[in-house]
């Protein structure tokens, strides 16, 4: 998966997820955690399916908001999980 | 629907069954059928059975035979699609006498034999006797809605819908079968073919058992929960349906269901109200099809915690029907217990049969002999809690050590939340037990069955010793070639339906309370292509990361009150220890805990039992604080008055609860025709 790819799954995932609105647009670089689009135990929600999705395992001290308040942070944090593998 | 009972000889040893004995097998469960009674016996076998009228009335007598007089057929349940097999038989020839499912059920055993059970839609056990070969054909619907047991010995069958019916030979042993108690006490109820007493079999749900000459017997299963393994197979078969396509695919069929068993009836049928969003949405489609009047009941606890009258009147007046409620106290829990265990022929681990139990006489009393529910939704489209625990543990097990993950069981139990953080700690101790297992069968259910397995501890050495030396048969034996690769959802679901639904839930919460008071339950959710179409539906449609049922809520929409598809699940649930311990509890419940009372059944450690007892009675002053007890002594509690009663009813004072004489109004007598031919 490309970087555009990832970040179309993540915010497609966001979007049906936690926002439900189609006609409500989310922007990449919009705070998930400030504009309360997701609460703390939406963001498990979100790494669960991150993990199945990309075959990936997060740490406790990776479940930071550095690497999960945006779509452009997720993404680039996911890259960089995948580069790694 | 009805009550079945039958002998059969397969060696000459044995005498025809007498007159006698058949009356007073088919006496112990005439309440299965108080209308009318039926007898065929030749020289080799005898059935019997007692006929709650609801489908061709006049006509559908039974013990029933095919034209050539030589298939002989006593039935339990409905095939409801027997209009549609009729026609299908009638073009291969076959002729029929009368209106009857019974007779579609015959003509369609002459025509594809065994294999014409997997072509039923129903709920259904029954017993095929062919008086040429000899031999006996037992089969039960793929749920196990309706029950059959079997007793065998020396070449002599005893069969019936329930172990009382086989206990009325005298020749037939009462003893507690402790791998019976060692599975109810790990997953509420025995599993078949194990029962609670000793050498009586319980013909497991979607199998067909024959018996022949010489005492041959041989056991297949028909059906039985299977998951789609193909990805592709759910896009090809619906046309890679949308969500929301989905979701119309599933009413649609939930709608057939629901007007087949609304129907496919010659008296009304009514239904039950929860409260919830099972039986509301079949309620819907059950009055979609009825014009007038239109019978709903509601169980009302006057214990706040587990009532929901506000949902179940929301609905009531959604659907305009006639509304019947009942108030169920912990008194009357109290005072219809051992009635209850009379009926559900087990020990169980709650009381939520017991009001079920007073609903049904409430239904009886109101000249209705079929209801429907919305029993196994929350099995066939993931409702339950444990499905939940499980996605969350599975998702823990990638980094167990992690303090975060754990937090989303916040989520599925609220109050977590507002527990103090030591509280919570202790609670995801618990479900953190078994974490290793992740990916292991069962690990869905460890949780729960190493709860329940505590209650062990309260039985006695001997029989403790006796488990130790004979293990018990796992849930975990047998288990589909293709379990193993179905995702973590399906493997939990095969598990709920073998272990709960079938055992217990349709069982002692189902047939057995209905059939109490001569009512029928009908299941929607049970119908043979709503299961089939649940099972193909990828995993994310039926629980969407923890939001159970979505699909359901989805098909729902437009159909009942959105109060009632967005309020928070809450289970069925009844007060359990608590209903025992007031001062006017009646007398039994103290002698059943006495000392020589437990000394006398040797099925527990008395000086145990006693320290639970009186745990639970220093206690009686509080008893209006909700959550005075915890689960396992609830479960403790009951589990153990429960077996005691069984031990007193079916053990100690047997013949005194048999029925008088019953007359029959059919009555085939063949052994003068027949010879003893082994």
């Amino acid at each position: 998966m490309n970087q555009q790819e990832i970040q179309k799954t993540v915010r497609d995932f966001i979007q049906q997820n936690f926002i439900f609105n189609p006609a409500t647009v989310l922007n990449d670089d919009e705070s998930l955690l400030g504009m309360g689009v997701i609460d703390s135990t939406g963001v498990l929600e979100l790494i669960c399916y991150l993990e199945e999705k990309f075959q990936l395992q997060f740490g406790d001290d990776e479940l930071i908001a550095e690497n999960f308040d945006t779509v452009l942070k997720i993404t680039a944090f996911l890259q960089k999980k995948l580069n790694k593998q | 629907m009805c009550g079945i009972a039958g002998i059969v000889n397969l060696t000459d040893r044995h005498d025809p069954p007498t007159v006698k004995l058949l009356q007073s097998m088919i006496g112990a469960i005439r309440y299965r059928g108080p209308d009318e009674f039926g007898l065929f016996r030749d020289y080799h076998s005898g059935l019997v059975h007692a006929r709650l009228s609801i489908i061709d009335i006049q006509a559908g007598q039974q013990p029933m035979s095919n034209e050539d007089r030589n298939l002989w057929i006593v039935f339990n349940g409905e095939i409801f699609n027997f209009v549609e097999l009729r026609t299908e038989l009638e073009k291969l020839g076959h002729c029929f006498r009368t209106h009857s499912d019974t007779e579609v059920v015959l003509h369609a055993f002459e025509s594809w034999d065994i294999n014409c059970f997997s072509r039923f839609n129903g709920q259904w056990a029954l017993a095929l006797w062919n008086t040429q070969t000899r031999s006996l054909v037992l089969s039960r619907d793929r749920i196990g809605v309706r029950p059959l047991y079997i007793y065998e010995k020396d070449g002599r069958v005893l069969f019936g819908s329930e172990m009382k019916a086989i206990f009325a030979d005298p020749e037939v042993p009462r003893a507690i079968n402790p791998h019976g108690l060692d599975q109810t006490f790990t997953y509420w109820a025995s599993i078949a073919p194990v029962t609670i007493f000793e050498g009586i079999q319980e013909l497991p749900p979607g199998s067909v058992r024959i018996y022949k000459p010489g005492n041959q017997m041989k056991e297949m299963l028909y059906w039985q929960p299977s998951y789609s393994q193909e990805s592709n197979r759910w896009e090809h078969k619906y046309g890679s349906p949308t969500f929301a396509e989905a979701a119309n695919i599933l009413q649609e069929k939930l709608e057939q269901a629901t007007k087949l068993r609304m129907l496919r009836s010659d008296v009304p049928v009514g239904s039950y109200l929860s409260g919830g969003l099972d039986s509301s949405v079949i309620a819907r489609l059950g009055r979609k099809v009825k014009e007038g009047r239109f019978n709903t009941f509601s169980i009302r606890f006057d214990d706040a915690e587990f009532d929901e009258t506000e949902y179940q009147r929301m609905m009531a007046a959604t659907l305009n029907s006639s509304h019947k409620e009942i108030i169920v106290t912990k008194k009357d829990i109290a005072l219809v217990f051992p009635d209850v265990i009379w009926h559900t022929e087990r020990p169980i681990l709650r009381t939520a049969p017991a009001p079920l139990f007073l609903l049904s006489k409430s239904v009886h009393k109101a000249g209705i002999k079929a209801v429907l529910t919305g029993e196994g939704a929350d099995e066939m489209l993931a409702g339950y809690d444990i499905f939940r625990e499980m996605m969350i543990r599975q998702f823990w097990s990638h980094q167990p050590n992690s303090k975060i993950r754990p937090l989303l069981f916040d989520r599925i139990y609220p109050y977590l939340a507002r527990s103090p953080q030591r509280a919570r700690g202790i609670a995801y101790e618990f479900w953190r037990k078994g974490l290793e297992r992740a990916g292991s069968p069962g690990f869905s259910h460890d949780p729960r069955w190493q709860t329940t397995s505590s209650l062990k501890k309260f039985l006695s050495k001997d029989i403790l010793n006796m488990l130790e030396n004979n293990p018990s048969p796992s849930a975990l034996d047998d288990l589909p070639a293709a379990f193993n690769k179905w995702d973590p959802l399906a493997q939990a679901q095969y598990l709920e339906i073998k272990t709960l639904l079938s055992t217990y839930l349709i069982s002692s919460q189902g047939d057995r309370m209905l059939m109490a008071h001569s009512v029928e339950g009908r299941f929607p959710f049970l119908d043979a292509e709503v299961m089939q179409f649940c099972n193909e539906l990828p995993a994310e449609h039926k629980l969407a990361f923890l939001e159970e049922k979505r699909i359901l809520k989805k098909a729902s929409a437009g159909l009942i009150p959105k109060a009632i598809i967005h309020r928070n699940k809450q289970p069925y649930r009844a007060p359990d220890a608590v209903s025992f311990l007031s001062q006017d509890t009646p007398q039994y419940v103290q002698e059943l805990f006495s000392d020589h009372m437990l000394e006398e059944s040797r099925i527990f450690n008395p000086k145990a039992v006693r320290g639970l007892y009186e745990k639970c009675i220093s206690k009686r002053d509080y008893l209006h604080k909700p959550g005075l007890f915890s689960n396992a002594d609830n479960m403790a509690f009951v589990g153990i008055l429960s077996t005691q009663i069984v031990v007193q009813q079916f053990i100690e004072t047997f013949e005194q609860k048999l029925e008088a004489e019953i007359e029959f109004k059919t009555f085939i007598d063949h052994t003068q025709n027949t010879l003893p031919a082994y």
